[in-house]
C-alpha cells in the first residue's frame, strides 16, 4: 500500500501537501486495521502437546494406511472418492443446465430494458454470495445428510458463478449472424437456435468444465459437514486422530484432483 | 428449420468442401455425457424425481427461518468481526510468504530450473488442498480457536497469491530488466527497481481478491472449530434455531457484499 500511493503523488495536477496528507491517512488507516485484527486474535500459545501431535501427524502422512484404499464390504477410500467425483459431476451438470435461463435473463443484449438484465444480475450475485458449505448445511437440514444434499449445494452455488460467466459470453457474441437471420425473416426461436447457440455452446461447455474443477475441490470438503463424499471418512479419521488414515485420504484427494484437472484440461482443449 | 437445410443443399452443389464435417464425434461426446450422468445418478440415488420432491422441504425450511431473530445480532457481532480479523491476518501473512516463492517460481527471474520447477510443484500441491481441510488439520494440532483458522487461511492464500503473482511477474515488460542488467545491476537491485514497480499493482490486486475469497472461507471455518461466525451457525442449526441461523446468514451476506464492494473499488483504482 505504501508504495502504491507514491506513484499517485507524482501526478501533475495534485498538490504535494494534499497527496502527503492522503498518504498519511491511508497509512494510519492500514495500521489501525492491523492493530485491530491482531488485538482480536487471542493467541493461547502453542499447546504443550503440539510437538508430539505434529510428530504423529508427520508419521501418519509418511506411513499412509494403505489397507483403507479398498475394503470389500464397507466405506473405503475408492468409494469415497467415487462419491465425491459423482457429486461434483451431478452438481456441475445441474448448475450448467439451470443457469442457462438465468444467463439469458441477465445478459444485456437479450432484453430491451436494462431493468430486466439488471435484476437478473442482482439475483445471480445474491446466489453467488452464499458459501457452498452454508448452502450444504441448509440442504442437509432440508433433505437429510447424504450425497443428495451435496449435489444440491454444489448445483445452487455454481448457478451464481456459471450464470455470470454464461451471461458475459452471451453479451460478447457476434451480432452479424443474428441480424442476418432477422433480416431473412427468422423468428426469435430460430435466431436463438441458429445464431446464438452455436456461438455460445463451446464457451458454455468450457466454463462448465472449469466449474467442475472447482466443484471437485469443494466436494471434498462437503463431507466434513455431512453432505456425502470423501469428507465424511476424513472427519471421522481426524476426530479419532487416526493420522495414517488421514494421510491416505489426503493423498487420495490430491491424486483425484490432479487427475480430474488433467482430464478436464484435455477435454477443454478439444472443445475450443 | 428449413432455411439452413436448403442452404446446405445449395452449398453442396456449389462447393463440396464448404460442407461442415459430419458430427459423429460430437454426438458420441453427448452420448458419453448422458451415460455418465445416468451412472452417477444410479450411484448416488439422486434422481430428477427426488429433486422435485426435495424442493417443498426446502420451502418449509425457509419459512421457519423467517422472521429472523434480530435480537441475536448483538451476540453475533463479535464473532463476525473475529471472522473478518481471521481473514485479514490470514491473507496478509499468506501474501507476505508468497512474495519470495513467487520470485523463485517466475521463469524470467529464476536462478535455475531446478529451483523453479520444484517450487511450482509444491505450489500446485498446496492448491489442491481445500481451505476447510487445512482448518480441520490445524484444529487438531493447535486446538479449537481462531488461530487454527488463521493458519489455514495463511496456507490457502499463499497458494493462490503465489501462483497469480508469479504469472504476473512472468508477464512484465522485459525492457527495464534488460536495461538494468546492461548497466550492471545485481539481482536485488533488479528485483527492487525492475520487478517490484511493475508487479506490485497486480500483487495488491490479487491480495484483495484473495481477501474477498477468504472472508467467505472464514465464515465457514467455524464449522470445523476454527473460530469465527461458523461456530455459532453450527450451534444455531444444531438447536434448530433457524430464526437465529437466518440472522447469521444475512449478516454474513451483508459483510461479504460490503467487503466485495470496497475491494472492487480499490482494485479498479490499482490496475
Amino acid at each position: 500500500m505504501k508504495n502504491m500511493t507514491s506513484p499517485l503523488s507524482g501526478k501533475p495536477s495534485g498538490s504535494v501537501i494534499g497527496s502527503r496528507i492522503r498518504f498519511a491517512l491511508i497509512t494510519l488507516f492500514i495500521i489501525a486495521v492491523y492493530y485491530w485484527s491482531v488485538q482480536g486474535m487471542q493467541f493461547e500459545g502453542i499447546q504443550g502437546t503440539a510437538g508430539t501431535v505434529s510428530r504423529s501427524i508427520l508419521q501418519g502422512f509418511l506411513h499412509p494406511d494403505w489397507s483403507f484404499v479398498y475394503i470389500a464390504e464397507g466405506e473405503d477410500l475408492l468409494r469415497g472418492l467415487l462419491d465425491t467425483l459423482v457429486i461434483s459431476i451431478l452438481g456441475t451438470v445441474v448448475a450448467a443446465v439451470v443457469c442457462i435461463p438465468f444467463a439469458f435473463w441477465a445478459s444485456t443484449n437479450m432484453s430491451r430494458q436494462l431493468a430486466v438484465s439488471g435484476s437478473g444480475k442482482i439475483v445471480l450475485s445474491v446466489i453467488r454470495v452464499f458459501p457452498e458449505i452454508i448452502v450444504a448445511i441448509l440442504f442437509i437440514k432440508a433433505v437429510g445428510p447424504g450425497s443428495f444434499a451435496g449435489v444440491l449445494a454444489l448445483g445452487i452455488h455454481s448457478v451464481g458463478m456459471l450464470g455470470k460467466l454464461y451471461a458475459e459470453t452471451i453479451e460478447s457474441i457476434d451480432r452479424g449472424p443474428q441480424e442476418a437471420l432477422i433480416a431473412s425473416g427468422a423468428n426469435r426461436l430460430q435466431v436463438l437456435r441458429y445464431a446464438v447457440l452455436p456461438q455460445v455452446i463451446p464457451q458454455f461447455l468450457s466454463y462448465s468444465l472449469y466449474r467442475f474443477e472447482i466443484n471437485i475441490r469443494s466436494a471434498t470438503t462437503l463431507g466434513l459437514v455431512g453432505a456425502g463424499g470423501i469428507g465424511t471418512p476424513l472427519i471421522f479419521a481426524l476426530q479419532v486422530r487416526n493420522w495414517n488414515r488421514v494421510g491416505i485420504i489426503l493423498l487420495g484427494i490430491i491424486v483425484l484432483i490432479i487427475l480430474t484437472d488433467l482430464v478436464s484440461g484435455w477435454v477443454r482443449r478439444r472443445i475450443i | 428449420m428449413k432455411t439452413p437445410v436448403s442452404t446446405s443443399a445449395t452449398l453442396k452443389a456449389a462447393a463440396p468442401d464448404l460442407i461442415p464435417p459430419r458430427k459423429y464425434k460430437q454426438y458420441a461426446g453427448w452420448l458419453v455425457l448422458i451415460a455418465v450422468l445416468i451412472a452417477c445418478s444410479i450411484r448416488t440415488e439422486v434422481t430428477p424425481y427426488q429433486l422435485i420432491t426435495g424442493l417443498p422441504q426446502m420451502g418449509s425450511l425457509l419459512r421457519e427461518m423467517f422472521p429472523p431473530d434480530w435480537s441475536y445480532l448483538s451476540t453475533i457481532w463479535g464473532p463476525m468481526m473475529e471472522t473478518v480479523q481471521i481473514a485479514i491476518l490470514g491473507t496478509t501473512l499468506g501474501g507476505l510468504l508468497a512474495i519470495p516463492v513467487a520470485l523463485l517460481c517466475a521463469s524470467n527471474l529464476a536462478i535455475s530450473r531446478y529451483v523453479s520447477l520444484p517450487a511450482r510443484m509444491i505450489l500446485n500441491l498446496i492448491r489442491t488442498i481445500p481451505d476447510l481441510l487445512f482448518a480441520a488439520i490445524f484444529v487438531a494440532v493447535f486446538g479449537i480457536g481462531p488461530f487454527a483458522g488463521m493458519l489455514a487461511l495463511v496456507f490457502f492464500s499463499f497458494g493462490i497469491i503465489a501462483k497469480l503473482t508469479f504469472e504476473a511477474i512472468e508477464a512484465i515488460d522485459p525492457g527495464p530488466l534488460e536495461a538494468m542488467t546492461a548497466v550492471g545491476a545485481n539481482r536485488m537491485q533488479l528485483i527492487m527497481f525492475g520487478v517490484v514497480p511493475q508487479a506490485l499493482p497486480y500483487f495488491m490486486s490479487y491480495l484483495l481478491y484473495t481477501f474477498e475469497v477468504n472472508v467467505r472461507a472464514a465464515a465457514v471455518l467455524g464449522l470445523v472449530g476454527a473460530g469465527g461466525i461458523g461456530l455459532l451457525l453450527d450451534r444455531a442449526l444444531g438447536l434448530f434455531r433457524y430464526d437465529r441461523a437466518s440472522v447469521i446468514i444475512l449478516l454474513t451476506l451483508v459483510i461479504v457484499l460490503v467487503i466485495d464492494y470496497g475491494s472492487t473499488i480499490i482494485r479498479r483504482k490499482l490496475l
